[in-house]
Formats: structure tokens, C-alpha cells, sequence
């Protein structure tokens, strides 16, 4: 229990998961946003834009996370020289930011196009015999409906990107997997109790999140 | 389908078995024991923990190990009675030296392996062979002439290194990058992402003096630590520590020490340093 | 038909204007950007030839890539197995009637899907030997961190393909007088097993994913070896990296050909489970879906 009446093994702790959640947040977002524009490129009528949602997915799908993240350094920011600020902490935050939302945005757009096709294509073809356009069928009839159906898949994506966001680790930030390894290395006497506390709070927080999810997608299920 | 599904499965577990038999080597190294090293020594198998992307010191090139550490340990084995076909070296980073040598992975640590008071709680060290000092390679335009005028500045390291550690707690004023190899610090440098990589001088001039880098970057040359490099050992094993300091002082005068020092980093024109034995350690 | 087939109208020639305006407007700024992208690499001296040729000898691949390619796939496939066996056991586990074994089994599961991967490997491979007082080999920390987390999200995929089973299934095992043991060895799991085809092999994708994470507990696999010892040695850390992540797309892409192969074979077998909708309810908590 001595470990933790350490104030500065409290702020060890503290400081990985205030990184951990403001990774998840940012990139949630960036996921999200990313990832609807990927699925509408993906179901639309111009090929070329067709080609690059798949392109994308494909790439980013099959490559892990480590080298993604790697690439952000040392591509996004070595090479090509994006740069978000001067400190270093800030500047690899918002690296692992893109890196999360440009990997978890191949998953999202895979999602939401498999909710896309559980709508039933009578609503499609409904829509197209009044005249709406393709971007209106899309944003009027058929997404509102998908994103009901995606709830779920969703919800597990977004979790995996909490858990994920651990690996943004490797290029330096004080997150909760580099934290964890610097208490045990220093406190080999503690180890389980420091191996709960880290890995209690995941669990504590994610287990009835994802219980949450499944809940609202049953709530939200179109009843058929 | 049952029975085809059935002998797929136990297909599969055997040649898992198998595979797992190759790769799980790393786990049949079987620890010095009670015997320590000297005893281990006597089977005529070592295992060594080095450093393996570290070029002059230890570098893993295809399948053999080369590097002014690679011929320290190979003077230690003989002199142990291990001819150097009984070392079976094996990869290390910083961060994981001590606990390879207190599981037993490893019977000695051959890397880049500096002596500190909270090491010298786990590990037993001897030697050291070696003293470096903590030094800043930077580009060869660069203005910093030493740590003080880090402040600001972004400073890459390896994590869970000493360096890395000094830099944190004594110059907090500069900013720290931490990443897991130094050739990654040395690409950020050579992209101008940081402005300089710290760790102990001859590693730096190992990387300086790599032909793709070749004039572009320069020691600054003003160490200002002294990192005395030793041979890692199990805590308890003070006779094998007293038998390591035995070879070292043999090294030293029978001419072994300096051919390893020529036959690797004297390359770059650095002359042999001598080998001070009287700052062995007492092993205790 | 799906509903992705009928969104848009055949085009007409207003609407084909317009389709070939954003193909030549998109197309052309996406080559500007990667044209931009390669000068800026240009730049930085990227495609300097001394940092590319080590990959044209034939020794840099068998020194360095091939092995750490073999030690990932190695980790991978005995990862695999170990999942499969832990998973099986674990969803019988939690589909008992028995509160003693379904509460713990749903526990362990639960708590394993919810832990970051990494967090385990570091936890396994730094903290155990504290414990254990003996050595833990990387290889054995991967792999054992691998099983118990894709052991737990097989464990969840099986627990929802035994339960889209159609009821008629198990009802008509019930009445010919099977005991709950036989049903679910004989009549359950078979069915479940052949849905989970796919899901199995794509969950391999996702190991063979994770098993980059075992370079950061210097687990000689490809980025280990491919990327930080081969570059060590020819000083081309993003070159190797690209050579790394191109292997990755390769075999990963593979295998998730693979497994929409398998999902076609095994829909178009007649005795296959219906599909059960999007995505099985069971893999929602802390899930998957290969992430």
C-alpha cells in the first residue's frame, strides 16, 4: 500500500490516464468525423472517390497501430514537418491523436457501411423514386436509420480506441502502460497491486461502458 | 465433420507445439543458480546479455554480434573456460538488464552497462571496463557547447536510461524525447525534430561515425558524467565478480584489452585507454 | 440487393458531367498531395539510394527480416491455438447453468477484454518474475498476454454463435433425449464453430497486429529485428519502417481475403446458422470487431 501514498506515484498514475482520456476524447472525434466522410466517399457514385475510401480502409486496416503511430513521428512530423506545438508532450499528444483517428476511421467507415446495408433498400429505392439526390438519401433516409443499427459496433470500436490510445506510448508520452512499467522497475514488491490499480481502472470504467452500449443499442434497435 | 475437424485441431496443437519448441528457446536458458557464473562456466556454455543497435560496441549484424563489448565478453568467457562457440548472446535494452540478470535470462550483461548505486541494489558489477561519460551529439552547425544550454531545447534519449534519467532530474529545464532505440534519436536529430541525442560519448561516436551520417553531426565533447561501464551479475555471486575482475587486471596488462579496443572502436583513430585496475570494484 | 446498390440513380448526363468533374477535381488534388508528399521526402533525403539498397541484398532479408518475420508469425500462430482452446473453455464456461462456474468464467473474460493489451505484456513481462522469482522469456509474455486477450474475445464470439443457433436446434436435441453436456458438444458448438470461421481467422489478423507490440519488450519479431536492429546497421530507420508496414498490409490483407472467402463458403453450406444480423450482441462489451 506504501507505493501509493507516494504523491509522486499518485501523479505517475493520475498524469497516464488524464493522457489516456484526452486521447480518446480527441481521437473519438477525429474517428468519428473522419469516418462518415470515408463510408459516404466509399458508397458514392464518383469511382475515384470509391477508390480512395477503399484504399484507405485497406491500408490502414491491415497495418498495426505501433507503425502507424511511428509514421506520425517520423512521417507526419519528421518528413513532412507538421508540427502542432513546440512541446514536446503537446506536439506527440496531437501526433497520437491523428494517428488513433486516421487508423480507428478505416474501422468506423467499415461499421457504419454494414449499417448502412441493414437498412432495408426499399428506403433507398423509396427515396430515389421521389428525386432525392444521392447526398439527400444519404443524410435524410439512410443514414438516421443506419446509425441506430451501428450503435453496437460502434461502441466497441470507441472501446478499442481507449485501449489502443496505450500504444501512442511508444513515442514518448507518459501514458498509463509507460507508467506502469516505471512504478513496477521501482517498486518490485508491488507489482500486483500496482497491475490492479492500472488495470482496475481500465476495467472499472470500460466493462459498464460497453455494457452501456449494448443497453443503447437495444433501446435504439429498429424493430423489425 | 466431427472427426475431420478433430484431427484439424490436433494437427494444429502439434505444429503449434513445434513452433512453439523453436521459439520458446528464449525461455530454455537455464540460470546460473546457486553456482553462479563460475559453475555455469564449467557446462562451457554462457549466455551474455548485449546490446545488439549500438554500432562499435554492439551491434547485431545478421546473425553475429560484433563491438568493443562483444570482444570484452569474449576475453571474460576464455577466461572463465567458455571458448567463444559457447556464448549464446542475447539481445538487451536498457530497460530490461536488471531484470534479465535477476530472472536469469542472462549470466553476465555485457552493455553499454553503466555502475550506479541503485543498480548496485539488484546487480552485482564487475569492472568496469571502461569510462565513458554522458556527452550531446549534435549537428555540425550546431551553437550547444554543453548541457547548460539545453534549456528549452529538445534533448532525445532512450527510455529508462541513465541518461535520460540525469537529464530529468538535473537539467528539468530542457525537454526530454524519449524513444525506444538510439537510431530513432538519431533519425529525429538528423530531421531536426530534436536538437541533440544524448548518451554516453564512444555510443555517440559510434552513430556519428556511421557513413550515412558521415559530416553531418559531431560529439560536442565536453562529457559531463562519468559513466564507469560494468559487467552485470547476480547479486549474490561475488566470487564470479571477483573472478571477472581477475580476468579484467590479466586484460589489462597482457595486451587483450587493448587489441579489443583496436579491433573495434580504435578504428575510428581513438587510441586504447588504459584500464585503470585499481578502480575495480571490491565485489562485495 | 443491397441497400448500398441503390443509392444513386444510373447517371444521366447531367449527373455524369458532374461524376467526371469530381473525379478529375479529387483525382487531381489527391495526386498533388502525394507529389508533395514525395518531394518533401525528396527533401529530407528519403529516397537517397544508399538508404534503400539495402533491401535489393538478399542478406539483409535473410538477417534481419525473414527471422523477425518468422518469430511474428511463430508468436501468431501459437497465440492462435492457445486462444482457441481458452476461448472454447471459457464460453462453456459462461454458458453453464451452474452460477459457480458462470460468474468467475464471465468475470475473467470480462476483465481480460477490458485490459489494454500493452498494459498485460508489460504487467506479464516486467512484473510476474517478481512473483514467480523465475525467468519470463518475451516470447512467453507475448504470446500468454495474446491468449488471454483474444482468448476472451474468442470466448465472447462463440458464447454469440452457440446462441444464434436456431432454438429448434437444441429444443429438438432436448426432446430426443440428449443431456446439456451432448447438446452443446454434439449439436451446439459444431454449428457455432463453422459461423465462427471467419471471425476466428480474422481475429488472426489482429494478433498478428499485436504482436508488434512485442518489439517494445524487445521481442525479437519484425520490428525488432527488421526495423531497429536493421537499421541500426544502415542508418535507414523510415525506410525500413515502410519495408515493415508494406510486409504487415501484405500478410494481413491476405488473411482477411481469407476470411471473407471462408464467410462466402461457409454461407453458401447448407448447414450453417442463419446470420445474426450486424454484429453478434454478444461482442459489444469492450469489444472487437477486429479493431
Amino acid at each position: 500500500m506504501e507505493v501509493f501514498s507516494d504523491p509522486a506515484n499518485i501523479d505517475v498514475y493520475v498524469t497516464g490516464f488524464l493522457w489516456i482520456l484526452k486521447l480518446t476524447v480527441a481521437a473519438t472525434v477525429g474517428a468519428l468525423v473522419l469516418g462518415v466522410l470515408l463510408a459516404a466517399m466509399r458508397v458514392s457514385p464518383v469511382p475515384v472517390l470509391r477508390g480512395f475510401g477503399t484504399a484507405w480502409v485497406n491500408i490502414f486496416r491491415n497495418t498495426p497501430l505501433t507503425l502507424i503511430i511511428f509514421f506520425c513521428y517520423f512521417g507526419l512530423y519528421s518528413t513532412l514537418g507538421f508540427s502542432a506545438s513546440d512541446d514536446i508532450d503537446r506536439n506527440n499528444y496531437w501526433l497520437g491523436v491523428i494517428g488513433l483517428s486516421v487508423y480507428t476511421a478505416a474501422f468506423v467507415c467499415e461499421a457504419i457501411r454494414s449499417g448502412i446495408n441493414t437498412v432495408a433498400a426499399g428506403q433507398a429505392e423509396a427515396a430515389r423514386a421521389i428525386g432525392m439526390s444521392f447526398r439527400q438519401t444519404l443524410t435524410i433516409v439512410i443514414l438516421p436509420q443506419a446509425g441506430r443499427a451501428v450503435i453496437a459496433p460502434l461502441g466497441s470500436i470507441f472501446i478499442a480506441l481507449a485501449k489502443n490510445a496505450t500504444i501512442v506510448g511508444t513515442i514518448g508520452l507518459a501514458e498509463t502502460s509507460n507508467a506502469m512499467k516505471d512504478l513496477i522497475n521501482a517498486n518490485g514488491s508491488a507489482v500486483v497491486l500496482i497491475f490492479l490499480a492500472f488495470a482496475g481502472t481500465f476495467a472499472v470504467v470500460l466493462i459498464p461502458t460497453g455494457y452501456g452500449f449494448g443497453w443503447l443499442a437495444n433501446r435504439l434497435a429498429v424493430k423489425r | 465433420m466431427r472427426i475431420t475437424r478433430l484431427a484439424a485441431t490436433f494437427g494444429a496443437l502439434t505444429m503449434a507445439l513445434a513452433v512453439a519448441a523453436c521459439g520458446g528457446d528464449d525461455a530454455g536458458s537455464s540460470s546460473s543458480g546457486s553456482k553462479g557464473i563460475v559453475g555455469k562456466a564449467e557446462s562451457g556454455k554462457l549466455v551474455i546479455g548485449v546490446k545488439a543497435d549500438q554500432p562499435g560496441l554492439g551491434l547485431q549484424t545478421g546473425s553475429t554480434y560484433s563491438g568493443f563489448d562483444i570482444e570484452i565478453a569474449k576475453i571474460l568467457a576464455k577466461g572463465l573456460g567458455v571458448d567463444a562457440s559457447g556464448i549464446e548472446w542475447k539481445t538487451t535494452v536498457s530497460s530490461n538488464r536488471e531484470p534479465y540478470i535477476q530472472q536469469g535470462q542472462v549470466d553476465l550483461v555485457v552493455a553499454t552497462y553503466t555502475i550506479n548505486d541503485d543498480r548496485k541494489k539488484v546487480v552485482n558489477f564487475g569492472g568496469p571496463y571502461y569510462i565513458a561519460g554522458q556527452d550531446l551529439l549534435v549537428p555540425t552547425a550546431s551553437t550547444i557547447t554543453g548541457p547548460e544550454q539545453l534549456a528549452g531545447k529538445k534533448v532525445c534519449s532512450v527510455s529508462g536510461s541513465t541518461p535520460a534519467k540525469r537529464i530529468q532530474t538535473d537539467y528539468k529545464d530542457a525537454k526530454l524525447q524519449q524513444f525506444d532505440s538510439y537510431s530513432k534519436c538519431v533519425t529525429a536529430l538528423a530531421g531536426g525534430q530534436v536538437d541533440a541525442v544524448t548518451t554516453d560519448d564512444i555510443i555517440l561516436a559510434g552513430y556519428a561515425a556511421q557513413e550515412q551520417y558521415a559530416g553531418k553531426f559531431k560529439v560536442v565533447g565536453k562529457p559531463f558524467s562519468t559513466e564507469p561501464y560494468g559487467i552485470g551479475l547476480k547479486k549474490d555471486d561475488t566470487a564470479g565478480c571477483n573472478k571477472i575482475n581477475d580476468i579484467l587486471k590479466t586484460a589489462a596488462t597482457d595486451g587483450s584489452y587493448k587489441k579489443a579496443w583496436d579491433d573495434t572502436l580504435g578504428k575510428s583513430g581513438k587510441a586504447a585507454p588504459e584500464l585503470d585496475v585499481a578502480k575495480l570494484t571490491n565485489c562485495s | 440487393m443491397s441497400t448500398e446498390a441503390v443509392l444513386y440513380d444510373h447517371p444521366g448526363p447531367r449527373a455524369k458531367m458532374r461524376n467526371t468533374i469530381l473525379t478529375v477535381v479529387f483525382g487531381l488534388g489527391l495526386l498533388a498531395l502525394l507529389y508533395w508528399i514525395y518531394r518533401r521526402f525528396d527533401e529530407k533525403g528519403q529516397w537517397a539510394g544508399s538508404l534503400w539498397k539495402p533491401f535489393t541484398q538478399s542478406s539483409t532479408w535473410t538477417d534481419y527480416i525473414l527471422p523477425g518475420l518468422g518469430h511474428t508469425l511463430a508468436a501468431a500462430a501459437v497465440a492462435m491455438v492457445l486462444s482457441l482452446v481458452f476461448g472454447i473453455l471459457f464460453a462453456v464456461g459462461r454458458l453453464s447453468d451452474h452460477w459457480w462456474l458462470r460468474i468467475p468464467a464471465g468475470a475473467v473474460v470480462e476483465f481480460f477484454r477490458a485490459v489494454p493489451l500493452l498494459l498485460m505484456m508489460f504487467f506479464i513481462f516486467f512484473g510476474l518474475p517478481f512473483l514467480t522469482h523465475k525467468p519470463m522469456s518475451n516470447f512467453w509474455a507475448v504470446v500468454i498476454a495474446l491468449t488471454l486477450y483474444n482468448g476472451s474475445v474468442l470466448a465472447e464470439a462463440f458464447r454469440a454463435g452457440v446462441k444464434s443457433v436456431p432454438r429448434g436446434q437444441s429444443e429438438a436435441a432436448y426432446a430426443v433425449g440428449m443431456r446439456k453436456g451432448q447438446v452443446m458438444a454434439e449439436i451446439l458448438i459444431p454449428q457455432a464453430a463453422r459461423a465462427m470461421l471467419p471471425v476466428i481467422v480474422s481475429q488472426l489478423v489482429v494478433l498478428v497486429k499485436d504482436t508488434a507490440l512485442g518489439y517494445i519488450i524487445s521481442y525479437s519479431e519484425l520490428l525488432q529485428l527488421g526495423v531497429n536492429n536493421l537499421s541500426a546497421n544502415f542508418a535507414n530507420v523510415v525506410q525500413a519502417a515502410i519495408v515493415a508496414a508494406l510486409i504487415y498490409i501484405l500478410i494481413n490483407a491476405t488473411l482477411t481475403y481469407t476470411a471473407g472467402w471462408l464467410s462466402r463458403r461457409t454461407r453458401r453450406g447448407g448447414k450453417a446458422p442463419r446470420a445474426a444480423g450486424p454484429v453478434p450482441a454478444g461482442l459489444v462489451q469492450t469489444g472487437e470487431t477486429a479493431v
